[in-house]
């Protein structure tokens, strides 16, 4: 299955760095998301986008994780070449992703 | 017990102006904010300020403080702005020129600054930037602005004097929520959970309709109603800094649980640490509760404290960039875009163009996600690609080639070369330093009309 069946994204943005949060609809699913969506995943799915490495936050107050990805906006929003400066479209793509 | 209501009229400089107006008939708030400073907005205000004195302010500042000045004077509301941007001096001219238009009078309008050390950057040329090895110094460009994060108190002493509205140019955006909580309920940094729960307020404010079903939707995953009517947020807070966030009712979109959970993550990195220049603030324990309809509950939030550090974002003039954009149709469109990324690639050479950077994009296949994820979930055939090409250079005149080649297509390139667009652009781009705050004088200057 893929992720956007369980949960939703919000990606935001900080000079070159990008942030992906991943919400799972349900709160019984951020167990299992713990698990299966490492940092270690995510860095390798954005490999062709994400130089400076990929952390996870992990919120079990709101059952979320924050997964930070430096170095993967081209440069910065104010200076990217990409159509998507901001990266904003990012978190659509992890829901792609097979798990 | 005391409660106060701050409505969010706006969550970045181009955002609509009816939510603003219908938060201020509506909203029964006490408050409304407007925060309209992006990374990179000041730098381009204060290159408008170069060119015209008079301007270097949010554009839309007329528009709004004309919509809601009569309002917000009869009700009492006050109104507390970044959308002095670059020129907070020009900003408090055109606000005092609409109360006199208005014919509004009794109202005390106070400006903040000292945000604004672009002619003192010299002192800190030697500190390296941030999510750089370089330092200020080594920086190869001319800087357009400089300007300090400031946080809150200046906001709650010009509210403390009794001003009506308060024009600020950069401050930290929480601190545009946290300065009137500060002055309403005497709240110091040294109340950690009020200061914590007044800045998580700001973070889940400041953008406006983002908390109310903006920046969301996703139908037949995350279905919003009516967006085109979209409500902006209202947060109404009491004595314990506990708070709720809800919206207008008739207005469009939502206030759940899952689009606060998903501001709460936006544009922040560690949540055990989210640094304003008033309180680091700990997310770890946030609890939201949906106890009505649009209506949530927010606690949990709590500050470790105050940096000694201000940040401040430097503008420069970057590079240029020269682009440009042509599609191509049919089930072939691909490797007829590709024929032709070829084509640009070897005119470039041709024609000598001095590059740093280069970029080839298709877009409707890689131009948001590059190639290994797009073939991952991708049609392996397209009705339609529009190639973009874009090149980094130091020269005006080397972008101007890049933009060239792309409009020479029409009768060089490939078959079916079309909707060609092509251009230069400057590029001013932001970097960050950070400074100690006892080097910032911050300024309050007051107006009476």
């Amino acid at each position: 299955m893929k992720l956007k069946e369980i949960a939703h994204t919000r990606t935001g943005d900080k000079g070159n760095m990008s942030n992906i949060a991943v919400i799972p609809y349900e709160e019984r699913d951020y167990h299992i998301l713990k698990e299966i969506l490492t940092a270690e995943k995510v860095e390798e799915f954005f490999s062709e986008i994400c130089f400076g490495g990929v952390k996870r936050y992990e919120l079990d107050n709101i059952y979320a994780f924050n997964f930070v990805l430096e170095e993967s906006l081209g440069g910065g929003v104010t200076r990217s070449l990409a159509i998507d400066k901001h990266g904003k479209s990012l978190g659509m793509a992890l829901l792609e992703m097979e798990i | 017990m005391k409660k106060i209501r701050i409505g969010c009229g706006a969550g970045c400089s181009y955002d609509r102006l009816e939510p603003a107006i219908e938060l201020v008939e509506k909203g029964d708030i006490d408050y409304i904010v407007f925060e309209c400073l992006a990374e990179r907005t000041i730098a381009n205000n204060q290159q408008q300020k170069l060119k015209d004195p008079s301007k270097g302010y949010t554009p839309m500042l007329e528009p709004r403080i004309r919509g809601i000045l009569r309002k917000c004077k009869e009700e009492g509301i006050k109104i507390v702005t970044n959308m002095g941007a670059a020129n907070p001096e020009a900003a408090i001219k055109l606000i005092l020129e609409i109360t006199k238009e208005m014919d509004i009078t009794d109202i005390k309008v106070a400006m903040i600054s000292g945000d604004n050390i672009t002619d003192d950057l010299e002192k800190y040329k030697e500190i390296v930037m941030w999510q750089s090895t370089h330092t200020l110094g080594e920086l190869e460009a001319e800087i357009i602005s400089a300007n300090v994060y400031l946080g809150a108190e200046a906001i709650k002493e010009a509210l403390d004097n009794g001003a009506d509205i308060v024009v600020t140019g950069r401050v930290a955006d929480v601190a545009l929520f946290v300065g009137p909580l500060m002055h309403e309920f005497g709240w110091t940094e040294n109340d950690l959970y009020k200061i914590g729960q007044a800045t998580l307020l700001g973070h889940l404010l400041e953008c406006g309709g983002q908390i109310t079903g903006g920046y969301f939707a996703d139908p037949g995953y995350k279905d919003v109603e009516d967006l085109h009517i979209l409500g902006h947020p209202i947060a109404e807070i009491d004595e314990t800094g506990d708070f709720i966030v809800t919206k207008v009712k008739g207005s469009g979109g939502e206030v759940s649980l899952r689009t606060c959970k998903e501001q709460l993550l936006y544009e922040i990195t560690d949540p055990s640490c989210y640094i304003t220049p008033n309180a680091i603030v700990d997310f770890t324990k946030v609890c939201f509760r949906q106890i009505d309809k649009d209506v949530v509950l927010v606690t949990g939030a709590i500050s470790k404290g105050s940096p000694t550090t201000y940040k401040v974002n430097v503008g420069y003039c970057d590079c240029y960039i020269g682009e440009g954009e042509v599609s191509f149709g049919g089930l072939n469109s691909l490797p007829r875009a590709k024929m032709c990324a070829d084509i640009i690639e070897k005119r470039l050479k041709i024609v000598g163009a001095n590059i740093d950077e280069y970029r080839v994009d298709y877009v409707g296949y890689n131009s948001l996600y590059k190639t290994n994820i797009s073939d991952s979930f991708a049609p392996k055939e397209h009705s339609e690609i529009r190639l973009r090409i874009s090149g980094r250079t130091k020269n005006y005149d080397d972008a101007m080639l890049i933009a060239q080649e792309l409009d020479y297509l029409y009768t060089n390139g490939p078959a079916g070369s079309s909707g060609i667009e092509s251009g230069v652009k400057q590029v001013l781009s932001v970097g960050a330093i950070i400074i100690p705050k006892e080097n910032i004088n911050v300024q309050i200057t007051y107006w009476e009309v």
